[in-house]
């Protein structure tokens, strides 16, 4: 394999929302620092965004406050949220969304000009370029480079624990890719994959969040002795059935009110958050009154030609199975159903434990996004804003550390890569495919996947750790021919350390905070003793588990350590 | 959820290699391929960026497909989409790119 080195003084890792505008935020504030981003796809339609977005999510509309957005954030996930990093977030939502006007987003706006809202914290878009848009300005900042199809693996850290680099394969060079920089900023999304999914088989990868985000970040922060947190809060979307297109744009859109299979509106004897929406589903299909639907029939004509647009817009998929059936809404109810669960931190808050300035518990590493935990539903402009924070810290430290020493050199790193293309003394019985499906099947069998209606017992757990060891250590054993082989066993190690740690988490909250989320059937109540986050780290390689105080309105965590 | 590719139309550009989140695509003797059907997210990012319309979206047969094609004619001011139903019906439906979706 060929060998390149490269540095910078900022490097962030992963150019989707938060990547991206954490450099377009370095490129306008400090034009003089130089910065790298590296993305293991092409930046134009990588990440969360290929597809485009349906809505702006997050965005305080006139009359309301981002004290309004951060309460309503954490009373959603039911308190263990992070009071600063909501309220710092929603302070920049607007400023974000005015910057992605700017930069070519079509808003929607009312005859004076106005943004035009749907309900009190959303905007109606165009979101199919977003990312192309953003790609395009990042191409055009003079101080960034674009580094694209390198996967980033691993952290490089310095003698005295502070962050020094990352290191990873070009995919197309077939090349170690050696990189280092005085600040980190990780934004390499969530994790899919870790369950077995709604449709396994030829269309296993028809997913609700992006199958290439394989919780890299997650993993290589772990790795590099990074606390977590909330992982154990898991993300399940309900989305129209067989498409796993959006059914916001249905149920605020149109108004298409939820029923069951005898037509019955079912959500308010469940409550209205995020996971009782789900549960509501789930609770009317274990009773036989299922399956649900958002019931769309008998819209206008116009509505439906509008609903098909906006879905070529975010999720073409739902527009030709209405065309290919020739059964649109107005003719048919739109049915629901819950995906497999991810960790991901934009949605909940799962991820790294940072503080304001999104630093992470490694000095020097910065995380922002979806692999950043605390901040429950930032969604894209949340994402843009963290971006932004933890670019603007980024660069103040970087501006005064100097350039640290990895303690592994590159030829270390070459040598680790290279063992995996030899054959091994051991040769393995099976291949990434198959241990992956195992671990999709251990994880949705016994650590509260679809066929369990998300539920688990503590009995479960502990199966679901033994088999999760077992498929790490035969793991171990997977050799590649080229460098995408070396991707899918770098995915897939991932995966297995992400499903370790989120094991212990579920282990850990003996209670239920959270319907469907982390339905713990040994402990089917909340419980005030579990008002805390579940955090851990990687030590000594086991999996240490730490309970924090939680850090409510008005108040601020700082790490103590000095940086 | 997947695409397929028509070979004979392919001009070997690699547009869609670029544009892949997942690295799936690549040029092979001067045509696009796909690694692995299988691992396709749907994102219909490569259906908009081949030039030649040489990749169409499909829905798999277990998310209820019935064997149409979905194509993209990704213009300055428009995307229009061209759905190919299986009895060869050909519908179009164009977004207006400065329109925001109403819903
Ligand atoms: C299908 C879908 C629809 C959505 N719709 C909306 C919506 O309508 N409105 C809204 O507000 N929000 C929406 N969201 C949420 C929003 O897209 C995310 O919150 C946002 O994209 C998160 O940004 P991020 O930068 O953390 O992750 P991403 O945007 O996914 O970026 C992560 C990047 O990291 C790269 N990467 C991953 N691993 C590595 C590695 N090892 N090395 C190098 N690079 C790596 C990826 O290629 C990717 O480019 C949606 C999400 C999904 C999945
Ligand atoms: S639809 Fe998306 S994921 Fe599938 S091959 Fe095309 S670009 Fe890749
Ligand atoms: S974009 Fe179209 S023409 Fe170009 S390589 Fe891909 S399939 Fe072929």
């Amino acid at each position: 394999m060929n060998r390149r080195e490269d540095c910078a003084d900022v490097l962030i890792i992963g150019g989707g929302a938060a990547g991206c505008y954490a450099a377009l935020t370095l490129a306008e504030e400090r034009p003089e620092l130089s910065v790298l981003l590296v993305d293991k796809a092409g930046i134009e339609r990588s990440g969360c965004l290929a597809a485009g977005v349906n809505a702006l999510n997050a965005y305080i509309t006139p009359g309301h406050t981002p004290e309004e957005y951060a309460a309503y954030a954490a009373q959603d996930a039911a308190g263990i949220a992070r009071g600063d990093l909501l309220l710092t977030m929603s302070k920049r939502l607007n400023e974000v969304t005015r910057r992605m006007e700017m930069l070519g987003l079509v808003i929607l706006k009312d005859a004076d000009g106005r943004y035009a809202a749907r309900g009190w914290r959303n905007l109606k878009i165009n979101g199919e370029n977003i990312k192309p848009l953003l790609a395009a300005a990042v191409r055009r900042a003079a101080n960034v480079r674009v580094l694209e199809h390198v996967d980033i693996v691993d952290l490089l850290k310095a003698e005295d624990g502070r962050i020094a680099g990352a290191w990873g394969i070009d995919l197309r060079q077939d090349a170690v890719v050696y990189l280092r920089a005085r600040a980190v900023l990780c934004a390499t999304g969530g994790a899919a994959g870790l369950y077995r999914p709604n449709h396994p088989g030829a269309a296993r990868h028809a997913m609700w969040y992006s199958p290439f985000n394989t919780g890299a970040g997650y993993a290589m922060g772990l790795r590099a002795g990074a606390e977590m947190t909330s992982f154990e809060m898991r993300f399940i979307a309900l989305r129209c059935k067989d498409t796993i297109a959006p059914t916001g744009t249905l149920a605020q859109g149109v108004g298409a009110p939820q029923v069951n299979a005898r037509g019955k509106r079912y959500q308010a004897a469940y409550g209205n958050t995020t996971s009782e929406r789900l549960y509501a589903v789930v609770s009317e299909n274990l009773a036989g009154r299922g399956p649900c639907f958002l019931a769309t029939h008998g819209i206008t004509e116009a509505q439906e030609r509008s609903l098909e647009r906006s879905y070529l817009n975010m999720a073409p998929a739902q527009t030709m199975r209405w065309r290919e059936t020739g059964r649109g809404p107005r003719t048919a109810d739109v049915e629901v159903e819950g995906t497999e669960p991810y960790i991901v931190g934009g949605h909940t808050a799962s991820g790294y434990w940072v503080d304001t300035a999104r630093q992470t518990t490694v000095p020097g590493l910065f995380a922002a996004g979806d692999v950043a935990g605390g901040c429950p539903q930032k969604y894209v402009t949340g994402a843009f804003a963290e971006g932004a924070y933890a670019a603007e810290s980024a660069a103040r430290y970087a501006a005064s550390h100097p350039l640290p020493e990895p303690t592994e050199n590159v030829a270390k790193v070459q040598v680790r890569v290279e063992r995996l293309r030899e054959q091994s003394s051991r040769p393995s019985l099976y291949d990434v495919d198959a241990l992956e499906e195992a671990m999709q099947q251990v994880m949705d069998e016994d650590a509260g996947g679809i066929s369990t209606a998300y539920r688990y017992t503590e009995r479960q757990l502990g199966a679901a750790a033994q088999h999760i060891a077992r498929l790490t250590r035969l793991s171990e054993d997977l050799r590649a021919a080229d460098a995408y082989g070396l991707l899918k066993i770098y995915e897939l190690r991932e995966r297995l350390l992400v499903c370790r740690v989120l094991i212990a988490h579920q282990q850990a909250r003996r209670e239920t905070r959270w319907h469907c989320f982390a339905e713990n059937l040994d402990h089917p109540k909340q419980d005030e003793r579990f008002e805390k986050y579940v955090n851990s780290r990687l030590r000594d390689g086991r999996v240490e588990i730490i309970l924090r105080d939680l850090v409510g309105e008005g108040e601020r965590y700082e790490h103590t350590f000095r940086a | 959820m997947s695409i397929r590719l028509e070979p004979e139309k392919c001009i070997g550009c690699g547009r869609c290699a670029d544009v892949c989140p997942g690295n799936l695509l690549v040029l092979e003797a001067g045509r696009a391929q796909l690694r692995d059907a299988r691992d396709c997210w749907g994102c219909t990012a490569c259906v908009k960026a081949c030039p030649r319309a040489a990749i169409c979206y499909t829905l798999e047969a277990s998310l209820g497909g019935a064997g149409g094609r979905l194509y993209a004619e990704d213009r300055q001011e428009t995307l229009t989409w061209v759905l190919r139903l299986a009895d060869g019906e050909e519908q179009r439906i164009t977004v207006e790119k400065h329109q925001a979706n109403d819903y």
